[in-house]
């Protein structure tokens, strides 16, 4: 008798079905790629159980158990049900024992994130967690990643949505010494912002990127960060084979909730807006945004934000990237 | 003599002499660290006990106290210049037995090396200290190494329990404050030994100046200046004078803090620089630190309080450069 699997439904369920017939891979989501190192216990007895005992950290940060009977996949999902509860996902009481729920948002990646890194300017794993809590389950096509700084570890930049730490530099010129090491940094390792001027230092805010540079390098503490967060959006970034384009700055030094906000939007907007032909209701947002155009998605992306008085807008954002999918 | 108080009943006390006098302390000032959502302990005016950070040594010293960081020396304008006024109040400083030592080290330079500073001295004459115990030994310092775990030369002692405040009074002006206290023999908390022990080098010769040790760990160091920033007895200044921009003929003289490991210390007229090298920068602290001034006031600058270790962004360690130091001269 033939295996019957109803692949589109395991696919929902974060199955791969791999190219080997009768065998998947269970994708396991770990929201900012953080989680308590017992997971790897459960993730290995799946695997060793199951699997063929390999594991494929993924590009997302989850764990992709391969080798596995699809015939077992109920059994699986029965294990998984720890590894959920351990990383926090959203379920609803009567999908538990069953799996992760759903797969088109994928999972949130982010960079290390200020817990440990010196140059982060937040904790990326606890937004990543708060934003899933946000949006999973939901079956559309969403990438976000949380990135520490400017320098992107986490390529936010080819996401959907990159959500970029920031820092309001705050100079007190009582305890600076003009020793020079802030200006020097900036050069070096940012992006020239500051220069001395009578002995002080003076910050050009349209050129600042908000990294925090300046601060970790001041020996004196006349740099500090802000009390407040702030973030740079970045938008529709993609890979894929028709037009893969860096993100563009949407918003800078914007706050946490307008962005969760803004996000959860975009939701609505891809529902009304997705093309009919999308295979299994898989567009990225960006091609949406390319054919319905940018104030669309603004209008729908900007309900209910109320942005903070210093959060930069850019009005209209043009992406270039590489393009495949001419037709001349 | 020796007072104790309930909470409550100091607070009111506290309070009131925080009207008579600038109290400043170290306080813990959330996310001013050097890496995101990190604290770092410094000085400031507090207005209450409950501000003062007793437990965790602060990480920059008192000394920015009574040597501002920035101090302008006068204002100038085209036929005048003017000297700022004194501060107003006099002054209360909570600090530890390392640091009440540092005081010593800060008066040798600015009262007893041939003249007395005027800038230091006015503010100096103002200033009370009021000794914070250790009832614990930090990780990094060495007092009980050097010497300046303990001392008595405290205006006033102050210890805070669960509900309960011990003073210790010596400074004539501040007794009236605490005479409604319940006497009591208080004496301060010292600790007697550290987890960091040092030997001072015995044997300095002119040979000390070739070890290699300052190469080593000059070419760790990345010219930073915070272990002469965060220290209690580093003193140096240099000059700045600034001219007004909308009126280049009105501006100011500054002194700012200087650091022999910053670019620019030992610059000349004519672009000559005398220690370039990091290593001989490292020298020039390290022995200034535990011979030269020794050799010119009689006993050892460095009073152990370690944060040149903590602070130290590439886990250069003094003290172990120091212990390294008189293995060699062993």
């Amino acid at each position: 008798m033939g295996l019957d699997i109803n692949t589109k439904k395991a696919k929902k369920n974060a199955w791969r079905i791999s190219k080997k017939r009768g065998f998947g891979a269970s994708r396991v989501r770990v929201p900012g790629g953080y989680c308590d190192a017992k997971v790897l216990g459960m993730v290995q007895e799946i695997s060793q159980k199951y699997g063929n005992g390999y594991v494929h950290l993924t590009t997302r940060q989850g764990f992709e158990i391969e080798g596995i009977h699809l015939e077992d996949m109920e059994e699986v999902n029965k294990l998984l049900q720890p590894v959920i509860e351990k990383v926090g996902i959203n379920q609803n009481a009567e999908d538990k024992d069953k799996g992760y729920s759903a797969s088109g948002t994928r999972n949130i990646s982010a960079c290390i994130g200020n817990n440990v890194c010196p140059f982060a300017n937040y904790d990326t794993a606890t937004l990543a967690r708060r934003i899933d809590k946000e949006i999973f389950p939901n079956d559309l096509h969403f990438k976000v990643a949380c990135t520490g700084c400017s320098n992107d570890c986490a390529k936010a930049r080819m996401h959907d949505f990159g959500i970029i730490g920031m820092t309001m530099p705050q100079y007190d010129p009582n305890r600076c010494v003009s020793c020079n090491a802030c200006v020097k940094g900036c050069q070096s390792l940012s992006v020239g912002a500051l220069r001395m001027d009578n002995y002080k230092i003076v910050r050009d805010e349209e050129k600042c990127i908000g990294c925090g540079v300046c601060i970790t390098k001041c020996p004196t503490r006349a740099w500090t960060r802000s009390q407040k967060k702030y973030y740079k959006l970045t938008i529709m970034g993609r890979t894929g084979k028709k037009n893969p384009r860096l993100g563009k700055d949407f918003l800078i030094w914007a706050d946490e909730e307008n962005i969760v906000k803004i996000i959860k939007n975009t939701y609505n907007f891809v529902e009304d807006n997705i093309s009919p032909n999308a295979p299994a209701r898989k567009e990225h947002i960006g091609y949406i945004i390319d054919r319905v155009g940018f104030e669309k998605f603004k209008e729908y992306a900007l309900k209910d934000v109320e942005l903070l008085p210093e959060t930069i807008m850019n009005k209209t954002v043009y992406w270039d990237g590489i393009h495949f999918d001419n037709q001349h | 003599m020796g007072y104790r108080f309930s909470k409550e009943k100091m607070d009111e006390i506290f309070s009131k002499l925080s009207e008579d006098f600038d109290v400043f302390a170290p306080v813990v000032k959330k996310g001013d660290g050097t890496f995101s959502d990190e604290d770092v302990v410094r000085y400031d005016k507090v207005h209450s006990l409950d501000e003062i950070e007793f437990e965790k040594k602060s990480d920059y010293s008192f000394k920015e106290i009574l040597l501002p960081i920035n101090e302008t020396v006068f204002y100038f304008t085209e036929d005048e210049t003017i000297v700022p006024k004194k501060p107003e109040k006099e002054r209360l400083v909570f600090l530890r037995s390392c640091d009440i030592h540092a005081v010593k080290r800060l008066d040798e330079i600015y009262l007893k090396n041939g003249f007395e500073d005027f800038y230091y001295d006015r503010i100096r004459k103002m200033t009370k200290f009021v000794l914070m115990g250790c009832s614990n030994s930090c990780e990094t310092g060495f007092c009980a190494s050097l010497g300046t775990n303990k001392c008595d030369n405290y205006d006033l002692y102050l210890k805070c329990t669960e509900g309960e405040v011990f003073v210790d009074v010596k400074d004539e002006e501040l007794k009236k404050a605490f005479e409604s206290g319940e006497k009591k023999d208080v004496n301060p908390d010292f600790v007697s030994e550290n987890p960091t022990k040092v030997t001072l080098p015995k044997n300095i010769t002119k040979d000390t100046m070739q070890s290699g040790l300052f190469k080593e760990y000059g070419s760790r160091c990345i010219k930073c200046g915070r272990c002469n920033f965060v220290c209690p007895t580093c003193t140096c200044f240099s000059m700045q004078d600034i001219f007004y921009k909308d009126n280049e003929k009105n501006g100011e003289r500054r002194r700012v803090w200087a650091s022999c490991q910053v670019d620019g210390y030992s610059q000349i007229a004519g672009g000559h620089e005398f220690r370039q090298d990091n290593s001989d920068r490292m020298r020039f602290k390290v022995m200034h630190k535990i011979y030269d001034f020794e050799k010119r006031f009689g006993y050892t600058m460095c009073v152990g309080c370690g944060r040149c270790d903590d602070v130290c962004p590439e886990y250069i360690s003094y003290s172990t450069l120091i212990n390294k130091l008189s293995k060699e001269g062993e």
